[in-house]
């Protein structure tokens, strides 16, 4: 049909177009390493979105606006994340974003969650860490691998009042994940937790905890298992980290001390646990990527709008091509990133592979976050460099982009092993 | 290899050799050195410098950060290791040193604290400097000795609309027949929370617009009001504050220099102060890599050091090669002073590359040290704050490009 249309204007398209298969396509394409094209009836740009995710992103984007704004400041010097704060995502639906409606969810697309999180960040990227943490990891690995039983009990709770966490890392295992010592002893009908983990984000305000732990070490990573957990079964917060960015996100040291975990709490498969970490965080790559790039953005406003009011010389500061210049220049770095975000995104929901690009987003877009907010904090001179401004804030809170959810060597060691065999 | 140069400079036109050669001055000399060497006394100066940032700063930086202020027990120590008047002369209690000393204890007390770091580059570059070059006789008795020994100086050119514009300052100076009044206020005033002497600049005279700058060497005690003290990024124990001067009375004698010569105090002095933010930089540079290194050769993880892979080799020997350019850079500035040349172009280049080269440095160092390097507590964070700094005062980057792309310009005409 479309060839039909297209033959009358551009005979040589339609030529083409009606005698390639999905086969030559990849030939012809075999410069391009990454995914192999598609045929598809309606490509459009990564700004096209459904009404609901426009819905999603304009509904954020005022929250962020009107709940969040004026508490930054604040939470960032307390080093605390503001409980009204916490309720008020859970009342407009944030915690929830993929979540069933039988669960009490959203039912949201995984962009809708992507457009939540960059919105989030643009304010404040503490709020956006809690909110993407929650929903890409700990909402997914319960509707992923979770029985009808845990979802019903864990998901609504985690979508109306409840704030999860996700807890793999520890001292002597964090690029290396799976060098986790947390044991699990199998006790007949319940498992004994003895451990500790580290760098637990939301660990402060959470009551319940996706934790990964070892059932048996003699089979290496073969033994890590995935346990619900609820805090009250014994969970210790044994340490808050006192951070140079993303302050009122609470990262915390826990402790397991004989925590009793009864066997229907087992998430997935015994010994899958593994698989299941190294799927969750490739799409919560995806996620930190959308959290840097609104980062990104909610400096570069700042600092943009103000270059027009300041003058120096008795003229704007934006009228100053070496400005101009850079801020077009940053602007370039920051639509880059973004594409690569949607982009890894989409090809997520379209089940088609997408581990080198979530990782190349993520890799990219914490690189141009701290290249934007180092350059918003100088466009802005002196008033940059004070935290009344609000700018200086992104500037340490773009820094833990390069470090969690995967190191970038570790970004770049996955983008290498996926992109080199195809070179063979 | 020197004599084919020659011979090549001669076939070429003169106006080849003229653009090829002035880029820097070359200059002919007894026992020309690489940048490494330095006099017995630089290199005395440089290790207690450093004893003294390890014991008495090094205990006290993570707290003034976080409270903000910085510790007098530092501030008297300073003082006590005669590193507030560096190049001052010993008639007038200062240390009698090079320009390259004060240069050197700059960038070591930058590699523990560059709060610390900048309270001596501005006592000593700017406010020590401008005195013993433009003050008369008795300004100098009056006030060099208090320097060098027990008062903090501060220097007062910025206002809240004349950042990068500094001549479009405001506060004003009336002649009073004995005395100037002194109204306006000045913003970003660094040292000024524990300063008691203070360098303001100030115009007598509007209408000749910047030939009426002029600077006063004000006393606290004469009613400077220091009206709200900045929350910042970095250098957090180093006092910003903004200052108040409410129909204070400056006596005649206290005019630095001559009146409506100020523009060009500030001028000059802010071509020297550079290689001493170029050096708190470079300091800082070292410092935070020094912090990282140890670390990721002590931190395991795949039953490797960190420091093994090679991927991790090549970003530290990156970073290390940056510093090493920065510091050079530095250096020649700092010798080319000391020989009279024009250094103008090369102290700008130094403060920007060092700037840069110091938040470079101390975002890496963050990365290789993970999530503890995120956290307050191992002290390289710190560094990536204060870094920031150094493409914002002294001239921002974009001025520092603005000053050399003019120097290089001229060489064109």
């Amino acid at each position: 049909m479309l060839a039909s249309r297209l033959s009358s204007k551009l005979p040589q398209i339609a030529r083409v177009s009606s005698s390639l298969t999905r086969q030559a396509l990849a030939r012809n394409y075999s410069a391009m390493k990454m995914a192999v094209p598609s045929i598809s009836e309606h490509p459009t740009s990564l700004y096209a979105f459904t009404e609901e995710e426009l819905m999603f992103k304009d509904t954020v984007a005022r929250f962020a606006r009107e709940v969040v704004q004026p508490r930054v400041q604040a939470m960032d010097d307390a080093e605390k994340m503001d409980t009204e704060v916490i309720n008020a995502m859970f009342e407009n639906g944030l915690m929830g974003l993929e979540t069933e409606g039988e669960y009490g969810g959203a039912e949201a697309s995984f962009t809708a969650a992507i457009l939540a999180v960059e919105e989030l960040a643009k304010v404040d990227p503490s709020i956006s860490a809690l909110c993407d943490i929650h929903n890409t990891l700990t909402n997914t690995m319960i509707r992923k691998w979770g029985t009808p039983e845990q979802k019903e009990k864990y998901l609504t709770r985690l979508a109306t009042d409840t704030v999860g966490s996700f807890c793999i890392s520890e001292s002597g295992a964090g690029s290396d994940a799976f060098a986790l010592q947390s044991r699990a002893e199998d006790k007949g009908d319940h498992y004994v937790l003895n451990g500790g983990k580290m760098w637990i984000s939301n660990s402060g305000e959470a009551d319940i905890f996706v934790i990964f732990a070892n059932v048996d070490p003699s089979k290496g990573y073969k033994g890590i298992t995935a346990f619900i957990v609820e805090k009250e079964w014994g969970v210790q917060i044994a340490k808050k980290e006192k951070k140079l960015g993303i302050r009122s996100s609470s990262t915390c040291v826990l402790n397991f001390d004989d925590v009793k975990i009864p066997k229907e709490n087992v998430l997935g498969k015994v010994g899958d646990g593994y698989k299941y970490a190294i799927d969750s965080l490739n799409e919560g790559r995806i996620g930190i990527s959308a959290q840097m790039i609104g980062c990104a953005q909610g400096a570069f406003d700042i600092a943009v709008a103000y270059s027009h009011e300041r003058k120096q010389f008795g003229k704007p500061l934006s009228s100053y091509q070496a400005m101009q210049h850079q801020f077009a220049q940053v602007a370039v770095e920051i639509e880059a990133a973004r594409l690569m975000t949607y982009n890894a995104c989409r090809l997520k929901e379209e089940g088609k592979p997408f581990v080198a690009e979530a990782a190349m987003a993520k890799f990219k877009a914490a690189k141009v976050a701290e290249q934007a907010t180092s350059y918003a904090v100088e466009w802005m001179g002196g008033m940059g460099f004070l935290r009344e401004t609000g700018v200086e804030k992104f500037y340490r809170d773009s820094k833990i982009g390069s470090i969690y959810e995967g190191t970038n060597n570790m970004q770049l060691e996955t983008i290498a092993k996926i992109l080199l065999p195809k070179y063979k | 290899m020197f004599r084919s140069a020659l011979r090549a400079s001669n076939i070429a036109s003169r106006s080849f050799t003229k653009r090829t050669f002035t880029q820097s001055t070359i200059a002919r000399a007894i026992a020309p050195a690489s940048l490494r060497n330095f006099t017995d006394e630089e290199l005395m100066l440089k290790d207690a410098v450093a004893r003294f940032a390890q014991d008495v700063i090094k205990p006290k930086v993570a707290e003034m950060d976080e409270k903000e202020v910085m510790d007098k027990a530092v501030i008297d120590g300073l003082f006590e290791q005669g590193l507030m008047g560096i190049e001052t002369e010993d008639e007038y209690d200062g240390a009698n040193c090079s320009f390259t000393s004060a240069i050197i204890t700059i960038e070591e007390l930058a590699k523990v604290d560059p709060s610390v770091s900048v309270m001596c580059d501005v006592q000593n570059t700017l406010v020590g400097t401008v005195v013993r070059k433009y003050g008369s006789k008795d300004l100098k008795e009056r006030i060099l000795p208090r320097l060098a020994t027990n008062t903090v100086g501060s220097f007062c050119l910025s206002e809240a609309g004349s950042g990068t514009d500094a001549f479009a300052l405001q506060t004003r100076a009336e002649d009073k027949g004995d005395h100037y009044l002194l109204n306006g206020s000045k913003m970003w005033i660094t040292n000024s929370g524990e300063a008691d002497v203070f360098l303001v600049f100030a115009n007598v005279d509007p209408s000749k617009g910047y030939k009426g700058i002029t600077c006063f060497v004000v006393d606290k005690s004469m009613g400077v009001k220091v009206a709200k003290k900045e929350s910042k990024l970095g250098i957090r124990a180093s006092s910003t504050c903004v200052l108040n001067f409410d129909d204070i009375k400056v006596p005649k004698e206290n005019v630095l220099g001559e009146v409506g010569k100020g523009y060009k105090y500030a001028i000059e002095i802010l071509n020297e102060g550079r290689i001493g933010i170029a050096a708190q930089m470079l300091g800082l540079a070292q410092g935070c890599y020094d912090i990282a290194m140890p670390y990721i050769f002590e931190r395991k993880q795949f039953n490797t050091r960190i420091a093994d892979f090679q991927g991790m080799q090549h970003q530290y020997a990156q970073i290390a090669m940056e510093i090493e350019a920065a510091r050079l850079l530095t250096y020649n500035a700092a010798r080319m002073k000391e020989e009279g040349h024009n250094f103008v172009k090369e102290a700008a280049m130094a403060k920007l590359y060092a700037s840069v080269v110091a938040e470079k440095a101390a975002s890496k160092a963050i990365e290789w040290c993970g999530g503890v390097g995120f956290t307050r507590e191992l002290g390289v964070e710190k560094f990536y704050r204060d870094a920031k700094i150094g493409a914002i005062y002294e001239g921002t980057s974009n001025i520092q490009l603005q000053t050399i792309a003019k120097l290089i310009a001229n060489e064109y005409k």
